[in-house]
């Protein structure tokens, strides 16, 4: 046999598998301050297109000192947290109820649709008349808010429960409640969850708009009073609020995730 | 208590798929329903369970079932249907929380059974933490709790490797000969149904009839791989069944 030229076979294989690395997205934001705050004190960027990042870290500080944070912070929260509540509930209820009826489905899945795209700041004034301009019509808006995508996530997350553990479940003679709580609604739990982080989202910026209207205190209040005056320093205070908030939100939801879904692969 | 089925048939948006099903199940004995795919033998088992009507024909239960018996007819599926969410522990619990057993009893029945079934050291693992066979042995360890009347296994081995086929196998004839359980044990491997099956119903192809019961006397603690009267008896069986597994292999589906 002649001699044969070898050669290692190239290797065509590997990513499409993105890692999460640890720091990165820090330094994304870091390098985003950096940048604005050595834009705006060069000159580059003028006062009036963004805020000095130390400004805004001077106006949250002064926020903090005064105490009025929490003044803010409280009332926003209590909405957030009652609103939010009333519209998951409802709607992980609604949502399961749709998942598993026929005549609930088929008459609920279209007003669903067809309450979904409407924007529910453009009802916030019938809210006012309907609630109060009170707490009332806040809690109203935030709660309608989250309350319709929690239906979508967790109608579809019930038609995704393996049916074979239902039959499971109905040939050891267990009952319709029992079949709900210990299959349907732990098999459904991934989905309703991943759903939670978009309806909470979707409830901190309603939190805005829900203060629009009769509100003294509250962050929302605190960004429009801002924005009317184009105090962006006040302004961006207030946005970074409301962001941590988010982060918050998801963080807890991911420990919720990892302790509640501990058994998916 | 035995089962009777009697003249079931049964259809699937007007096509039949069984067709004057005549069965008897004896207490004690293991019945292997076996044909080529599609000829409706998990239907068949889904109907003798009660999960599914059919279209006519009835299903009747001779006698009561025995004391202490908490769920009587119970199924072993295929894909396992195990609660990934529940340990091993759970998993076998989740039959007999429908039947108010005091709280000790339960895991008084659960060490039990899964004792039995060689699972003890496992019972606080989740489901995906087990391999094919240790979820499948979990499954009838479940079943084995509620003390059926007759047991109804759909597949059990079909989703498991050669291997593991063969273990759980060993392992289905000891735990008979120790407890000897009725069963209906649906499968579309030879070898499993000569190994397991006092006698093995012959489907044939849709719509699902009976086409012969072979009897098996030999025990099944006596039958062993590749032995030789079980070769014949599975020869037989697939004499039966080549033309129309070859015809039911050609069928377009959903045609």
């Amino acid at each position: 046999m002649p001699e044969t030229h070898a050669q290692p076979v190239p290797f065509r294989g590997g990513g499409f598998r993105p890692v999460a690395i640890r720091g990165a997205g820090l330094a994304v934001f870091a390098s985003l301050l950096i940048l604005t705050e050595w834009g705006t004190r060069s000159g580059w960027i003028s006062a009036l297109t963004l805020p000095r990042p130390s400004d805004v870290v001077k106006t949250f500080g002064e926020l903090w000192s005064t105490g009025m944070l929490f003044k803010h912070l409280v009332p926003s929260l209590t909405r957030l947290v009652v609103g939010a509540s009333i519209g998951v509930t409802l709607g992980v209820s609604t949502g399961i109820l749709i998942g598993l009826f026929s005549y609930v489905r088929s008459g609920l899945v279209p007003l669903v649709a067809a309450l979904f795209p409407i924007p529910k700041i453009a009802l916030l004034p019938l809210f006012v008349i309907w609630f109060g301009i009170d707490e009332g019509s806040k809690y109203a808006l935030i709660a309608f808010g989250t309350f319709t995508p929690t239906v979508v996530a967790t109608y579809g997350a019930v038609d995704n429960v393996d049916r074979t553990l239902i039959r499971m479940g109905q040939s050891f003679g267990m009952g319709w409640f029992a079949i709900v709580r210990k299959i349907v609604l732990p098999g459904a739990m991934p989905g309703i969850l991943s759903g939670l982080r978009i309806s909470l989202a979707i409830g901190i910026i309603l939190l805005v708009a829900a203060e629009m209207l009769g509100a003294e205190y509250g962050i929302g209040a605190y960004i429009l009073e801002a924005g009317a005056l184009y105090d962006l320093e006040r302004l961006f205070a207030g946005v970074v609020i409301l962001s941590a908030l988010g982060i918050l939100v998801s963080t807890v939801i991911g420990a919720i995730e990892k302790r509640l879904l501990n058994w998916r692969t | 208590m035995d089962l009777r089925v009697e003249g079931l048939s049964h259809a699937y948006d007007g096509m039949a798929v069984l067709d004057g099903i005549d069965l008897d199940i004896a207490t004690g004995r293991i019945l292997c329903l076996v044909g080529p795919s599609g000829c409706g033998k998990s239907t068949l088992l889904r109907i003798i369970g009660g999960l599914e009507r059919p279209v006519s024909g009835q299903v009747m239960q001779l006698g009561t079932p025995p004391e202490g018996c908490l769920n009587p007819l119970t199924y072993v599926f295929q894909d396992f249907a195990l609660l990934p969410w529940r340990s091993v522990a759970g998993n076998v619990r989740l039959g007999l929380e429908a039947h108010g057993l005091p709280e000790a009893r339960m895991a008084e029945i659960v060490s039990d059974v899964l004792a039995r079934t060689n699972l003890s050291d496992f019972a606080e693992a989740l489901p995906k933490q087990l391999s094919g066979g240790m979820k499948q042995r979990v499954a009838i360890a479940r079943a084995l709790a509620v003390n059926p009347a007759v047991m109804l296994l759909d597949e059990p081995l079909s989703a498991l490797d050669a291997q593991t086929r063969e273990l759980l196998m060993e392992d289905l004839v000891s735990l008979w000969t120790r407890a000897p359980f009725t069963a209906v044990y649906v499968t579309h491997n030879l070898a499993e149904a000569v190994r397991l099956g006092h006698s093995i119903a012959v489907l044939s192809r849709r719509p699902g009839r009976i086409r012969e019961i072979v009897h098996i006397d030999k025990p099944l603690a006596d039958r062993i791989h590749m032995d030789a009267e079980l070769e014949s008896t599975q020869e037989h069986l697939w004499n039966l069944m080549r033309e129309e597994a070859r015809a039911a292999d050609a069928e377009l589906l959903n045609a």
